[in-house]
């Protein structure tokens, strides 16, 4: 990882971005990302370090004074406001933004595809794949016609929101359509990384135990919805469906589930309709940001300068 | 194993603190870690000790100052503590209950040379 902007450099490759950025680093701590190519983006963060000059200190002959100095920051600061400025070009296009996390082998990809098949032209769909290694997922998707941009993590167990937003601006999702960011298949990690999503949705396949909501808690409780894979398979298992769900509720109360079979189809329609009132919602408040603000949905610098976002 | 992820963010923080202030030596520094958060104490110190061995932090001691969790009980409309995701609520035994406290990862404070 890149020390002096924490953007995973050395492991982490976006697409055919990643050999410009690591040339990039190799260049020097001090550096400025500007993302020129990155169409009309406003994903722009400098990383321009001032080195202030060292204060007068008093010693006193012989003692090496100590001293305290508040700092009270968060850990996660710096991500968070990468997280932020990604949530801020995905309401500027109305895009409902949604990080798909699970266990490897969960059926993230498996159920995309299903949902890009079943949208059909209803909506535009994005995709941005985290894995460490292969772009195996992207292909899957890119067969569907979707555009997706696959991210290698390289030794990294999840996604960031540095890494996303790169990967926002080389995949420039449509207006008003949906971007699916799959993490890495990781139920731990990926909970603790904001990606600037409007909801995280946790895939559990019925295959793995109903007890997972009890087991990693933490992803459960960040989510705002669980969709049940795999419930073809019920029949051949011995799993409480009924007892998952209250696990799930257990760590938080509020999570909506729905049940779902990424190869019968069972249970698409509900998971549809989910989305769609996501989608609208996200439509909305782009159109509300651009009646506030007098301008078109299609002039988002103009809405960051007056002030309007972010 | 975000653990090492986080503590190279710690590190940044110290970093740009030493930066800042013209720090020789960072010896000691505070992290306030919520009971409810999703880090493991021990392996964000032992992963900080790693990253920060060729940096102004290296050798460091690492405080961590726990932060108790706690929950809003819907049924019983109360605050109450919560030692751990998925535990019941100490009153009434259920489980409607909305994390309130004790999720926050701080760099609190430093002590340098």
């Amino acid at each position: 990882m890149c020390i002096s902007c924490g953007c995973g450099s050395e492991e982490a490759g976006i697409g055919r971005e990643a050999d410009d950025h690591a040339r990039m680093h190799a260049a020097g701590a001090i550096h400025r990302h500007d993302h020129a190519a990155a169409q009309d983006l406003p994903h722009d963060h400098g990383h321009e370090h001032q080195h202030e000059s060292v204060p007068e200190h008093a010693h006193a002959p012989g003692l090496a004074p100590a001293r305290m100095l508040r700092i009270e920051q968060d850990i996660l600061a710096k991500n968070d406001s990468y997280a932020a400025q990604n949530r801020r070009i995905l309401a500027e296009r109305g895009i409902l933004a949604l990080n798909l996390v699970s266990s490897p082998g969960a059926g993230k990809t498996a159920l995309l595809v299903k949902t890009i098949e079943a949208l059909g032209d209803r909506c535009r769909i994005g995709v941005i794949e985290g894995d460490q290694q292969t772009s195996h997922d992207a292909d899957r998707i890119r067969a569907t016609g979707a555009r997706a941009v696959q991210i290698n993590t390289g030794r990294g167990c999840h996604l960031d929101a540095h890494m996303v937003g790169h990967a926002i601006a080389q995949l420039d999702p449509p207006h008003h359509g949906m971007l699916m960011i799959e993490n890495v298949g990781n139920l731990v990690c990926p909970a603790a990384f904001d990606l600037g999503e409007a909801h995280k949705v946790v895939v559990l396949s019925v295959t793995e135990g109903e007890d997972k909501p009890l087991k990693y808690p933490d992803m459960f409780r960040r989510a705002s919805l669980m969709l049940l894979n795999k419930i073809d398979l019920l029949p051949y298992l011995e799993f409480d469906l009924a007892l998952c769900i209250d696990y799930a509720h257990r760590t938080n109360p509020d999570l909506a589930v729905i049940c779902v079979s990424a190869l019968t189809g069972e249970g698409i329609p509900q998971w549809l309709a989910w989305l769609d009132q996501g989608a609208e919602s996200a439509r909305a408040a782009c159109r509300d940001i651009a009646a506030l603000s007098g301008c078109g949905p299609d002039e988002p610098r103009l809405l960051v300068e007056r002030g309007l976002i972010g | 194993m975000h653990e090492m992820a986080l503590a190279e963010e710690v590190l940044q923080i110290v970093q740009d603190a030493a930066r800042r202030e013209g720090l020789r030596r960072v010896v000691a520094l505070w992290l306030e870690i919520g009971q409810l958060s999703c880090v493991e104490p021990e392996a964000l110190r032992f992963c900080f000790e790693a990253v920060a061995c060729d940096s102004v932090a290296a050798g460091a001691r690492v405080e961590i100052v726990a932060a108790a969790g706690a929950a809003w009980c819907n049924e019983c409309a109360a605050p109450v503590a919560l030692a751990a995701l998925g535990d019941p609520c100490p009153l009434c035994g259920g489980y409607r209950l909305r994390v309130t406290g004790g999720t926050q990862m701080r760099v609190q404070q430093l002590e340098a040379v």
